[in-house]
């Protein structure tokens, strides 16, 4: 009986914040043009990494379909099997095109996940700090300011130089990089919400602590962590490239677009700017789409902001 | 003040005391130093003699009380690439890091705060959005790109600038420097753009936005109604107010700026600390890696000790209330 | 004699949805050598807008869309900006309301009173300072030669404002537009910066536009007074003529509203209603929705009644004097 009354209470207080309505806010959404580009090419972006064994000319990864005599086309040029090159071939003959579609998938896979984790992770610790407060707090805020404080690429050399190169360290190393700023944005939010009558009235009713956190403080801490969530995809995409193109980062059977990048950098200097210049191109749409699209997720999602 | 100024230096020494642990638990516990010292071709009765040497074999402490012993002389032990003390390997390349660094500051300054000042002054004009959309790409763009598309325009198309190395350097207060020459300059020129652009846009974006929280306030419409020249008021009227926030963020980024050149140094060959420290975790170079790992702790712990005394300098109205 | 100020049908709006609002709705008034004007109202009745309207400071998107605003014969509606800000400061002067937000919190005291004084004459810095330390001592801050080097944090909020007043007198201007400068005050601070306030402008013979929404202290230290309501002045004459014979409703209610010896024992009257926002004005006489008097006619736009100095905006007016 007692479960009940606490269930009913409950129920109440949830209703407190204002029921969103979705479709106003998507219209707002796309309102702005930058916005629409950069749905679209997220769209566009996120179909070719999802279907990219079917839409690519080439599995860059089979080696028994890689040619040598086929190696540093330019764009535009067809293999020794008459098989054209739209955006040319690399050193070891692979078709650039089928290696961007391929490495799109290395990047979004890694860009989502770290970006994932540490958000569960960040956010979680945040909620902690401000549900539990007192001394625990303090201490794990210092340790969120002290994190700040380091610039993410330091923090990522430094997870790097400890456990040594690869994709897996890669993701792990933009989580430890990253997971502070999600952290003290949900604490953030939370300590607002934590002083409103109705997570105090939640508190009197003896609801249990994991409840208060999951149903009350989270749902309101929510909207900023998704905005963040989707500029650091962005980051997150942007640091794995940066740390492969630095030759710490993903393998090279399964080149990431930063590995193409770093694979095309060597024939830079000697005019074959295509080897690096297209995957180049990919990754820049990549970021800069997110990055729309995540700029408009926060003017739609702040409350200060709506009319 | 004194008695802040004492808590902030125990906790700046105490942060840097538990990196110590964290880097030294890092390497020698999570990474297994047998693994990467050791030549694997090498037989058990040699594997164990160098495990001896390095002192591998005692307990943990014990080798966490030599590595601080070390540390407190700054001593890191001989780097296995360079075969010299691995502070004197970083040490000679700090030159040109700081080179770099300092050139990409005063570029991010000289471009990020007019434009910002510009864009706050007068935020309905088309030419203040085309600088805010700029600075957008500029953050989010990753250093690396924006620097190959640097190499492929002007080294390798336009053929205008040197894209690798530090070109002809001359001697200066003991150390080598690139911008005394004008070979050196040329070569300084793309590497240091390329460090700036990031910075550039954050310093933009952080004057413009202070620029409109100022003007908002009744002391820049006092200052007009006592009949101040615009120049003056924008000047100095608005501009010193800007200087606390914006001289924190050049202190705390300078430190950001050391730490991003290993993205610049290593495209443009760059012979700085930055481009060590990837060759070094390329080559497995441990002692290396440690100290300057131990090197940027220290800087940045120092970095925001510093910004916390200038902000006292800077704004009367904290020295103020340190006094009283 | 004709008047240092003279205003004309001063027009100032603000853009809204979809039309401009108009802050301050065809303004007159005049301002005599040494006279002073109190300029009473609400808060958003426009009295500031006029203020800022005739120093040229109207906040971005406001402008002055009509009228003239002729000081010494000039029309500054449109003069030139070089000529606007070589007035400002030297010949018309302001005091703003709040003295802890008008001078700059990180330029010490000494400077931001030289500039003034560079602003507008060549003079050198030993003379800018013994100036600024003259003017210290006239407002009657203590030891001016060290407070010359102070930061405005280390002074109390009536010493602040004194010092705006000593800016403000450095040049020994024409007029000084004085905008609610005791309002953020404590009353006893008040009452000493009122008398000193009085005393320089009387003895410099500078004429004073005090904004206020206090009727008791224009009663005091005004010559004339003009009451703003929605934008217009509804009322304006000698501080005698409008207190013991107000002919407005609005004049007659807002005196009503003072609590004073006469009145005490007795419920104090009160204007009904709230004053709308300036979208929602009503058409015709603004006062209307609020007015017992108020009639069909009313819906008319209430022209001036009387002279360019002393007028009423009312279909009908009070006749007795105020009991």
């Amino acid at each position: 009986m007692d479960i009940k009354l606490a269930d009913a209470a409950e129920i109440a207080v949830t209703e407190m914040p204002p029921p969103r309505r979705a479709w106003p806010a998507i219209r707002r959404f796309f309102s702005a043009p930058a916005a629409l580009f950069g749905a679209i090419g997220l769209v566009l972006i996120v179909t070719v990494a999802v279907f990219a064994p079917l839409l690519s000319p080439q599995n860059p990864y089979d080696l028994m379909q890689l040619d040598i005599m086929d190696s540093r086309l330019p764009p535009g040029s067809e293999s020794f099997a008459g098989v054209p090159y739209h955006l040319g071939t690399d050193g070891q003959g692979r078709d650039i095109l089928s290696g961007i579609m391929y490495g799109l998938r290395t990047s979004l896979i890694v860009g989502i996940a770290s970006a994932l984790v540490a958000a569960i992770i960040g956010t979680t610790a945040g909620l902690m700090a401000a549900y539990v407060g007192g001394r625990t707090e303090s201490i794990m805020m210092r340790l969120v300011d002290l994190q700040l404080s380091f610039p993410t690429i330091l923090m990522a050399l430094m997870v790097l130089a400890i456990l040594g190169n690869g994709v897996t360290n890669v993701v792990l190393a933009i989580i430890v990089a990253e997971w502070a700023t999600y952290a003290r944005t949900a604490r953030g939010t939370a300590l607002v919400e934590r002083e409103k009558e109705y997570v105090e009235a939640a508190r009197c009713l003896r609801i249990p602590g994991h409840r208060v956190l999951l149903r009350h403080l989270l749902p309101n801490c929510l909207a900023p962590i998704i905005v963040i969530a989707t500029m650091q995809v962005a980051r997150a995409i942007g640091l794995e490239a940066t740390l492969s193109f630095l030759g710490l980062g993903a393998s090279v059977t399964q080149p990431s677009l930063g590995m193409l990048i770093a694979n095309g950098y060597q024939y830079l200097l000697s005019g074959l700017y295509w080897i690096s210049f297209y995957p180049g191109i990919a990754l820049l749409i990549t970021i800069v789409s997110i990055n729309l699209v995540g700029d408009r997720l926060r003017d739609v999602l702040n409350p200060r902001n709506a009319r | 003040m004194m008695t802040t100024l004492i808590r902030r230096a125990i906790q700046a020494g105490f942060v840097v005391f538990a990196m110590t642990l964290i880097v030294f638990v890092g390497v020698n516990v999570i990474g297994n130093p047998v693994d990467i010292l050791i030549n694997p071709d090498l037989n058990q009765a040699e594997r164990l003699r160098v495990v001896q040497n390095l002192g591998l074999d005692q307990p943990l402490w014990r080798q966490y009380l030599s590595f601080l012993h070390g540390l407190s002389q700054g001593n890191f032990g001989d780097s296995f690439v360079y075969s010299k003390p691995a502070l004197d390997v970083i040490v000679e390349r700090l030159p040109a890091t700081l080179e770099l660094a300092l050139c990409a500051m005063v570029i991010a300054i000289v471009v990020g705060l007019p434009l910002g000042l510009y864009a706050g002054l007068y935020p309905e004009r088309l030419s203040s959005r085309l600088i805010m959309t700029g600075s957008i790409l500029g953050f989010s763009l990753p250093t690396f790109w924006v620097g190959l598309m640097f190499i492929l325009l002007f080294a390798v198309q336009l053929g205008w600038l040197p894209s690798n190395g530090r070109g002809e350097t001359a001697e200066f207060l003991g150390a080598r420097w690139s911008f005394l020459t004008g070979d050196g300059l040329a070569h300084l020129v793309l590497p240091a753009l390329n460090l700036a652009l990031f910075k550039t846009s954050l310093i933009l974006r952080l004057t413009r936005a202070g620029v409109q929280e100022v003007v908002m306030q009744d002391f820049v419409k006092f200052a007009r109604a006592k009949g101040l020249r615009e120049g003056r008021i924008v000047l100095v009227h608005i501009l010193k107010n800007l200087m606390i926030p914006v001289v924190t963020i050049i202190g705390l980024e300078f430190g950001s700026l050391i730490a991003f050149s290993v993205v610049t140094e290593s495209i443009f060959g760059w012979p700085g600390m930055g481009k060590l420290i990837i060759d070094s975790i390329n080559l497995l170079d441990r002692p290396v890696i440690v100290a300057y790992l131990m090197m940027m702790v220290v800087l940045f712990v120092s970095l925001n000790f510093i910004i916390d005394i200038c902000y006292t300098l800077l704004d009367p109205r904290v020295r103020l209330d340190g006094k009283g | 004699m004709t008047a240092l100020l003279d205003v004309r049908d001063l027009v100032t709006v603000f853009p809204g949805d979809g039309k401009d609002l108009r802050a301050v709705d065809e303004v007159s008034f005049q301002v005599a050598r040494g006279e002073v004007l109190g300029l009473v109202g609400e808060s958003g009745s426009g009295k500031s807008v006029t203020g800022f309207s005739i120093m040229g400071l109207v906040d971005q998107p406001g402008r002055v869309a009509s009228g003239t605003i002729l000081f010494d014969g000039e029309d500054l509606a449109k003069a030139d900006l070089e000529t606007r800000r070589s007035l400002r400061g030297r010949r018309i002067a302001m005091v703003f309301q709040d003295p802890m937000m008008t001078l700059n919190p990180v330029l010490r005291i000494g400077t931001q009173m030289t500039e003034t004084l560079h602003a507008h004459e060549t003079l050198s810095r030993q003379a800018a300072r013994a100036r600024a330390r003259d003017a210290l001592g006239l407002v009657g801050i203590p030891s001016p030669e060290e407070r010359l080097d102070a930061y405005p944090h280390e002074f109390s909020g009536g010493m602040r404002q004194r010092v705006a007043i000593a800016i403000a007198l450095l040049h020994r201007p024409d007029l000084i537009i004085a905008d609610e400068p005791t309002t953020a005050l404590d009353v006893t601070i008040q009452a000493q910066i009122i008398s000193e306030f009085q005393r320089l402008t009387e003895e410099q013979g500078t004429a004073v536009i005090w904004i206020t929404h206090d009727l008791a202290i224009v009663s005091g230290l005004a010559d004339r007074i003009a009451v703003m309501y929605g934008g217009r002045i509804v009322e304006t004459g000698t501080i005698s003529e409008v207190l013991e014979h107000p002919r407005h409703p609005y004049t007659r209610g807002l005196i009503r509203s003072v609590p004073s010896e006469n009145t005490r024992g007795t419920r104090l009257a009160q204007i009904p209603g709230v004053t709308p926002s300036l979208g929602r004005m009503p058409a015709g006489c603004a006062f209307r929705s609020r007015c017992e008097r108020a009639d069909g006619t009313c819906a008319e736009r209430p022209g001036r009644f009387g002279g360019a100095r002393a007028y009423h905006r009312c279909f009908h007016p009070h006749e007795e004097a105020l009991a």
